[in-house]
């Protein structure tokens, strides 16, 4: 079969346009064979002119490396083209649509990456003195602001160095202040759907987790949790909007009953970009709520990272914060870097915090305004939204709209077609898209998270729409093989991740290769 | 607003498609009185040139390193970053991706985390690295952790000479876990007398080298008198161009290795975002916190990568994981293993050269400075001078004559009286010796004024 442009559609085609030769470099075409700087560098080569040193006396003491480290080194134009090769096999949100539920992989604003390159906020030390920083101090107060106005919360903590770093902060706010109160308590509640990140974390705060189930409707069972609750519950760990990409309709009822036992309520706020500028999580009872800038704030993914993960807190909670913290005075910024009032629980970390993410974050927030953020989350509840509604009669829609930012499938409509979850996801690499979120929440069998973002157009949501619901077909219609072999058209085949952990290669080493 | 695609009419559209007539319709779950009947107060949005002056206006009150003489190290450092590695993390490919969960278009990704981590083992002389942890900080606080998990024992024992802030944060990452944090006095710093603290309860000892002061140290002895009491050696390293100098840590025997790795590929950036580095012996790769980049075949067999052993990770095994870790450091490992790559073996090896020889350059220039003592026999590209006056004040008179001489311990050490008169000074290859020349006339005229 051939498309309107007379090229070739379908897997047998593609197969049959190859005519079977194999290449000799393995390269085909623009997709190219690339080994590692092991393999194609040495340890003379550099791609950087060091001035030579005149002689002098050392003073390591006799502690010098004489060994070889065995770093293989490259030439910048050698260096630029690994490096440039490699990118292309990466999917990235400039290349297509992303639809990464619960990641929020939405366009990233070039001007972000601007300023935060401008000399005087990347060139300047941690520890140089306060009165040559007056400027990232404003910086970081401003943003500050921001995210309490938006949040509707008095105070924030700035270091934590991501979500999941910044729940451990709000959690061990709250142990500090349970325990300045002589009532550790021993056990957080957190509902089954919830992000591996929120049990990982009670743990680490010594803490025992124990599971809330949902409702038939998504959410958190409230005659469930208030049976959980007791005199022992520290926390409840909530995020709302759900990850199920559902709003907690009883939210309050939620944070009433875990107050009433004189419990903390802990919301993850990763999937605040559903509600920014429209809802206030200070007026839904939250005490302390992480914000991962890398989401809703558009600061680039990288590849894994950085992040940042501000955590906004209660009047209760705001004295048991980590250091440091920015203090504005009448005529000038100061920060506070060692704790004199005795109830800071400590350091999150080296330093201040994300300082590089705070102005990306900042710079994309003050392009939106409260008028384009409070659309922000309007569009990307729209066109979750329009997903839901588009792909719901041939797929099986795990519960009733409306949705937030993010639409949720289970894997109902391929029942007997012997395509899985991960096989439909890898055939939607074949048609140019990064597949969504799959397998979490686990609440629902065979789970497919789909967040579009408000950065995605109509016809962008339309092109998407379409690919889904002839992938649909094809699963319906028996054509297996196009979904249990995908992909076919990546850089590589389907991977063997169980041989990769039986027996874990972790580093390049010269024995082996050579 | 430029950076939404919808337009008035496709919203209409969509909500007809939908089957509600407003877009509040979609927001009925949320409780009515706290939907927002009108806009937070904040500012409206603004064009590129308004944020730009904005931002602008920031900076200016600020003074940028790379303006004025520059000597401050303590854990972070100024270096110059080759301009391609800025290009290539720039690049949309690497740049607004997400973690590589599906491997088969995320080779880009992954194949630069092997090359990472096969850096970060030699560099630090470890037989395994992880693909980065948020930064040296942080990584010290789960190496603590770890040990726990690898020895069954929970008393933790601090050098003295370790950066402050990682031992805040070590006491923070192990607060509310039952661990035993013992520190010590910064001046405690032999290991003679570590030794004499640890016993059948102790999990790990934390040294550093270069250690917050500058001066080095052979802790092969010290490692082997450890091991015959199965306690873990863990050695942090904040200025990680060290090691293309100085005695690897593997080589001392270390049991993990923890490093800030700022210095290659990343700039000052305020604190941040910077990469913990963080490797350790091939026995302990099941008890590590973070992701793993692995080699595998794909359904063809050709060669591929992929994350691995996830199992010890948070989004699988929830509240037994190793580590809450999940976002890292990304972008960071990039520039690093970039950078890293145009250095090379010989590149690596010469940038420690002229960063050891600068300082001692200073070192020599600043002898002939009144009021001035030199603490370290020994150090890289960082130590410390005793002043006759609080190093505090002195910097601060410095700054008015726009230079900026150094880290005063006492920013660290608040309450040490001991230390107030500390300057911690470093060089790296972007100090010239004109600026050399001019913190020398200067500290001679504020020391001696």
């Amino acid at each position: 079969m051939l498309n309107n442009q007379g090229r070739p559609t379908g897997i047998e085609d593609v197969n049959a346009s190859t005519n079977g030769y194999q290449s000799y470099t393995g390269s085909r075409g623009l997709s190219q064979v690339e080994g590692l700087i092991y393999e194609i560098g040495d340890k003379n080569r550099t791609g950087v002119d060091l001035p030579e040193v005149d002689d002098f006396e050392s003073c390591l003491g006799g502690f010098e490396r004489t060994e070889e480290i065995g770093l293989a080194g490259l030439t910048e134009p050698e260096a630029m083209r690994h490096y440039t090769r490699l990118s292309r096999k990466n999917y990235a949100i400039d290349l297509g649509f992303y639809p990464l539920g619960s990641c929020t992989m939405k366009h990233n604003p070039r001007l972000n990456e601007k300023m935060a390159r401008l000399p005087g906020l990347s060139d300047i030390h941690p520890l140089q003195p306060i009165s040559t920083v007056q400027g990232a101090l404003d910086l970081i107060d401003t943003l500050a602001h921001w995210l309490k106005t938006l949040t509707g919360m008095p105070a924030v903590a700035m270091s934590p160095k991501a979500g999941a770093h910044g729940e451990l902060c709000g959690l061990m706010s709250i142990r500090a202040a349970l325990e300045a109160k002589g009532d550790a308590r021993s056990i957080v509640l957190a509902p089954e759907s919830a992000h591996g990140t929120n049990p990982a974390t009670a743990a680490l705060c010594g803490y025992k987790v124990k599971p809330i189930p949902a409702t038939k409707d998504g959410r958190v069972d409230l005659e469930a949790m208030k049976e959980a609750l007791g005199p022992d519950v520290a926390a409840i760990m909530v995020t709302n909007p759900n990850t199920c990409g559902l709003f907690e309709r009883e939210i309050i009822e939620i944070a009433d009953a875990v107050h009433a036992i004189g419990g903390y309520f802990y919301c993850d706020g990763a999937n605040f970009n559903a509600i920014v500028g429209k809802v206030r999580p200070g007026d839904l009872g939250v005490d302390a709520m992480h914000i991962n800038l890398h989401k809703t704030f558009s600061t680039p993914h990288g590849g894994g990272g950085p992040g940042a993960g501000p955590v906004v807190l209660s009047e209760a909670l705001a004295p048991y914060a980590p250091i440091p913290y920015v203090v504005a005075g009448d005529e000038s910024f100061d920060i506070v870097e060692h704790d004199t009032t005795g109830k800071s629980y400590g350091r999150m970390t080296a330093y201040h915090g994300q300082m590089g993410m705070f102005t990306r974050a900042l710079s994309y927030m003050m392009s939106h305004g409260s008028d384009g953020l409070a659309k922000v989350a309007e569009d990307s509840v729209l066109n979750a939204n329009y997903v839901l509604a588009s792909l719901k009669d041939i797929m099986s829609a795990s519960f009733e709209g409306p949705c937030m930012h993010e639409a949720l499938f289970d894997d109902r409509f391929l029942k007997a077609t012997g395509v899985s979850t991960l096989d439909f996801s890898k055939a939607m690499i074949d048609e140019g898209y990064h597949p969504m979120t799959m397998y979490f929440p686990l609440v629902v069998h065979g789970a497919m998270l789909i967040e579009p973002t408000e950065t995605e157009s109509k016809q962008s949501v339309d092109d998407f729409i379409g690919m889904m619901r002839h992938l649909v077909e094809k699963a319906k219609a028996g054509e297996t093989e196009r979904f249990t072999g995908a992909p076919y058209n990546a850089p590589l085949k389907r991977l063997d991740e169980t041989g990769a952990a039986r027996k874990p290669i972790l580093r390049w080493t010269k024995s082996e290769d050579e | 607003m430029r950076y939404l695609p919808l337009s008035t009419d496709d919203r209409a559209e969509m909500l007809g498609k939908i089957g509600v007539g407003d877009i509040n319709d979609l927001f009925a779950d949320v409780p009515p009185h706290a939907l927002l009947k009108e806009l937070v107060d904040l500012p409206l949005h603004m064009t590129e040139m308004e944020v730009e002056k904005n931002f602008n206006a920031f900076a200016a009150k600020n003074v940028a390193a790379g303006s004025v003489p520059f000597f401050v190290g303590a854990g972070a450092y100024k270096h110059h970053v080759p301009s391609s590695v800025d290009y290539q993390i720039q690049r949309g490919e690497y740049l607004t991706a997400y973690t590589p969960y599906q491997p088969e278009i995320s080779q880009g990704t992954l194949q630069t985390l092997y090359e990472f981590q096969t850096q970060v083992a030699q560099i630090t002389g470890m037989d395994v690295a992880n693909a980065s942890m948020y930064d040296g900080s942080t990584g010290c606080g789960e190496a603590a952790l770890m040990a726990r998990r690898v020895t069954k024992k929970k008393k933790i024992l601090l050098s003295g000479n370790l950066h402050p802030h990682y031992i805040d944060v070590v006491k923070s990452a192990t607060k509310y876990t039952d661990d035993v944090v013992i520190t010590n006095d910064p001046t405690v710093n032999n290991t003679e007398s570590l030794l004499d603290q640890v016993d059948a309860e102790t999990s790990c000892v934390i040294v550093q080298n270069p250690d917050f002061f500058g001066n080095l140290n052979d802790y092969t002895e010290f490692a082997a008198a450890l091991q015959e009491q199965k306690i873990l050696l863990i050695i942090v390293t904040t200025e990680i161009v060290a090691l293309g100098a100085i005695k690897s840590p593997g080589e001392m025997g270390a049991d993990i290795v923890v490093g800030e790795g700022q210095s290659i590929g990343n700039g000052l950036n305020y604190g941040g975002p910077y990469v913990g580095l963080f490797a350790t012996r091939q026995k302990y790769v099941r008890q590590m916190p973070g992701r793993l980049c692995g080699e595998t075949k794909d359904a063809d067999g050709t060669r591929g990568y992929v994350l691995t052993l996830s199992t010890r990770e948070q989004h699988i095994r929830r509240e037994k994981a190793t580590s809450n870790i999940c976002t890292n450091a990304g972008l960071c490992t990039l520039a690093f293993t970039i950078h890293m790559t145009l250095l090379g073996e010989k590149g690596f090896r010469q940038l420690a050269k002229i960063n050891h020889a600068g300082a001692v350059k200073l070192r020599n220039k600043l002898q002939n400075v009144n009021g001035l003592t030199f603490l370290n026999k020994t150090f890289f590209n960082e130590f410390t001078v005793r002043l006759n006056k609080d190093a505090a004040e002195v910097v601060e008179a410095l700054v008015e004559h726009d230079v900026i001489a150094g880290v005063p311990a006492s920013r660290l050490y608040p309450d040490n009286d001991e230390l107030k008169n500390d300057l911690i000074i470093a060089v790296t290859e972007t100090t010239s010796e004109e600026d050399m020349e001019v913190l020398v006339a200067e500290l001679q005229e504020v020391l001696n004024a």
